[in-house]
Parts: structure tokens; C-alpha cells; sequence
């Protein structure tokens, strides 16, 4: 077969044929498999307290940037209800960055999980392989001649080479994934702490008096809902809440944003 | 014949279905060379879907090399390209 399948099968038989030489005699494979194992369940375990920890870090900031989202929709409806429609709109833009950064964090931790998974199942498929070896090897050496029984052995030796071959490539792919996810996860920490994550969450430049802009309004609007309420104490309970329902209404602005 | 699909497991396949992921295959590359990533995703799915699909698992108690191997699941289109250019998935 040629292709892409073609070569990776050529590299990866070489591969294993460069594992396999290690052991001088076919029927040593066992013992090299078994230490590879142990080598590979060292791996495991350490690559589970990886994934762990890279998982919690994930969880951690997911749940900053969702009382970001909560913050930022505050905000909007607070510029909305005075009446800076611009101003709700950079809020709301905000908001949908955020939240991109979210999804992108969510389908990284499920990620993480499925790596986790996996590890945890190739580690039991090796060592299915090793213990099915160790008894076919008990059978082939009672069955068959010398000769016969080290070219037979040799041939399952070839298929737990694969085997570790293979959990060592699964091994070294979610370790990889973890590190990159555990780099990309310092990277977000460090930009919010430099303060640069309002920066990158938002799509125009020269806005870094938003915030600023958001309290006055805050405060501003707290003293308007405040005198609304005054007014309303003084004209009777009833239209206090027809205001507050037109204020929600523009609030779908949200929807053309997203 | 036996196929593998690294990092995942052993497939038992027909003849016929191996010489189906022999086209998709070739198809695969000429994406590649092409650097048309949205063909090479969905060949490379085609051809893990039609081995699941169509090959029977091998019990975790048989001993055999693979005929075939084919790269792992996740492989990038990036991974693929460096398939190519003597930078394998496989690190020596």
C-alpha cells in the first residue's frame, strides 16, 4: 500500500523491528515487554496526574470568564437602560468573545477527559497482549520443534511489539496534548493578569476607558433607578415594573452580537 | 488482511475494503500535496469510518503484526504534510 498509510506503516515497522532487536532471542520479548510496561504504567500515571491537574486549571478559568459573560451582560443592559446603545454594543461584543474562549476551554477539557480515557484503555490492551504472549508461548514451546516453535514465537513476539509501539505513540500524543493545553492555560492566566485579556477579548482598538466608562455609567444609572424609584413611590406602585419591562426589550440586541 | 489503526486498535478486513482505503489513501495524499486540508480531513474520515465500519476488532488475545497501519485519529493535517517531508509522526 502506498499513501500515507503506506509510509506511516513503513515507519512504524521499523519501529518496532528496532524495539524488537533489543531482545537478542524472540522468546526474551516477554521480559522486555514486561519492563516496557511497567515503563509505560510509570507513564500513565504520571500523564493521569498531568491531565488532572491541566483539567482543573481549565475548570478554574472557565468559571472566571462565565462571571465575565455575567458581568459584561450586566453591563450591556445597564449602558442599554441609559440609553448608550454604542456602548452596550462593545459590551455585548465582549461578551461574545468571551464566550468563544469558553467554548474553546470547554472542548479542551472534554479533550482532556477522552485522553485520560484512553490512556487508562491502552494501558489495559497491553497488557491483555503481554499475558495472551505468555501463555501462547507455553503452547508453542510444548507443540512445536525448537526451530519451529522460535520462528512462531517470533511472529507473536511482532504483535506485542506493535502493541507497545503503539501505546507508547498513544502515550506520547496525550502527553503532548496535555503540555500544549497546559501551556495555552498559563498563556490565558498570564494575559489576565497582565490585565491584556479586555485587550484581546475586544474587536475595536482605543477602548480602554470602557470600563471606566461602564462604572460612571453604573453609578450614573444607579442614582437614575434610584430617583425611578422615588418617582414611582410617589405616583404609585403599578408603573415602576411597564419601565423595567421596556428596558429589558432592547436587551435582543444580544442575539444580532452573538 | 490485519489493519491497524494506531493508538486505537486491530481491524480484521476483506481484501476488497482494504483496496477501497488504498483509493481514499492515494486520494489523501494528492490532498496533501495539494494543501487542500478540507479534502484531506474528510478522506482521512472516510477511510477510519469504512475500517470500523466494515472490519471486525481483533480479541485482545490474538498476537499479530498489522499488514497495515494507519496513522493515529487526530492526525493534523500538519502531521500529515510532515508525513511527507521526512519529519514523521514517529519520532526515532
Amino acid at each position: 500500500m502506498a499513501g500515507l498509510t503506506g509510509r506511516f506503516s513503513t515507519v512504524v515497522k521499523a519501529k518496532i523491528s528496532k524495539l524488537l532487536d533489543r531482545a537478542e532471542d524472540p522468546s526474551e520479548t516477554l521480559e522486555y515487554s514486561y519492563q516496557k510496561q511497567m515503563e509505560l504504567l510509570q507513564n500513565v500515571k504520571k500523564g493521569l496526574a498531568d491531565v488532572v491537574t491541566a483539567k482543573k486549571r481549565l475548570q478554574l478559568q472557565s468559571q472566571k470568564l462565565e462571571q465575565q459573560v455575567v458581568k459584561l451582560d450586566t453591563q450591556a443592559r445597564q449602558a442599554l437602560a441609559a440609553g448608550n446603545e454604542e456602548l452596550a454594543r462593545t459590551a455585548l461584543e465582549r461578551k461574545s468573545a468571551v464566550q468563544n474562549e469558553l467554548q474553546g476551554l470547554d472542548t479542551q477539557v472534554a479533550e482532556l477527559e477522552g485522553q485520560q480515557q484512553s490512556m487508562i484503555d491502552n494501558q489495559a490492551k497491553l497488557q491483555a497482549k503481554i499475558e495472551a504472549f505468555r501463555s501462547k508461548k507455553e503452547v508453542i514451546k510444548a507443540q512445536y520443534s525448537a526451530a519451529e516453535a522460535q520462528v512462531r514465537i517470533g511472529e507473536a513476539a511482532t504483535g506485542v511489539g506493535e502493541e507497545m509501539a503503539d501505546v507508547g505513540l498513544a502515550m506520547q500524543r496525550a502527553l503532548d496534548k496535555t503540555e500544549n493545553m497546559r501551556a495555552r492555560a498559563q498563556a490565558v492566566d498570564e494575559l489576565e493578569k497582565a490585565g491584556a485579556f479586555e485587550d484581546l477579548t475586544q474587536l475595536g482598538g482605543g477602548e480602554d476607558d470602557i470600563d471606566r466608562q461602564l462604572k460612571e455609567l453604573s453609578s450614573g444609572s444607579q442614582v437614575d433607578s434610584e430617583l425611578e424609584k422615588m418617582k414611582a413611590e410617589l405616583a404609585g406602585g403599578g408603573k415602576s415594573a411597564g419601565e423595567l419591562g421596556s428596558g429589558d426589550a432592547p436587551a435582543t440586541g444580544e442575539g444580532q452580537s452573538a | 488482511m490485519i489493519v491497524r489503526i494506531a493508538t486505537e486498535g486491530q481491524y480484521r478486513l476483506a481484501d476488497d475494503a482494504v483496496a477501497r482505503v488504498n483509493a481514499l489513501d492515494n486520494e489523501a495524499v494528492a490532498a496533501v500535496e495539494a494543501g487542500d486540508e478540507a479534502r484531506f480531513t474528510d478522506l482521512f474520515g472516510q477511510i477510519l469510518a469504512l475500517i470500523r465500519d466494515e472490519g471486525a476488532p481483533l480479541p485482545e488475545d490474538e498476537l499479530h503484526g498489522s499488514d497495515v497501519i494507519v496513522p493515529p485519529p487526530d492526525t493534523s493535517f500538519e502531521e500529515a504534510r510532515h508525513e511527507f517531508t521526512g519529519d514523521g509522526l514517529i519520532p526515532d
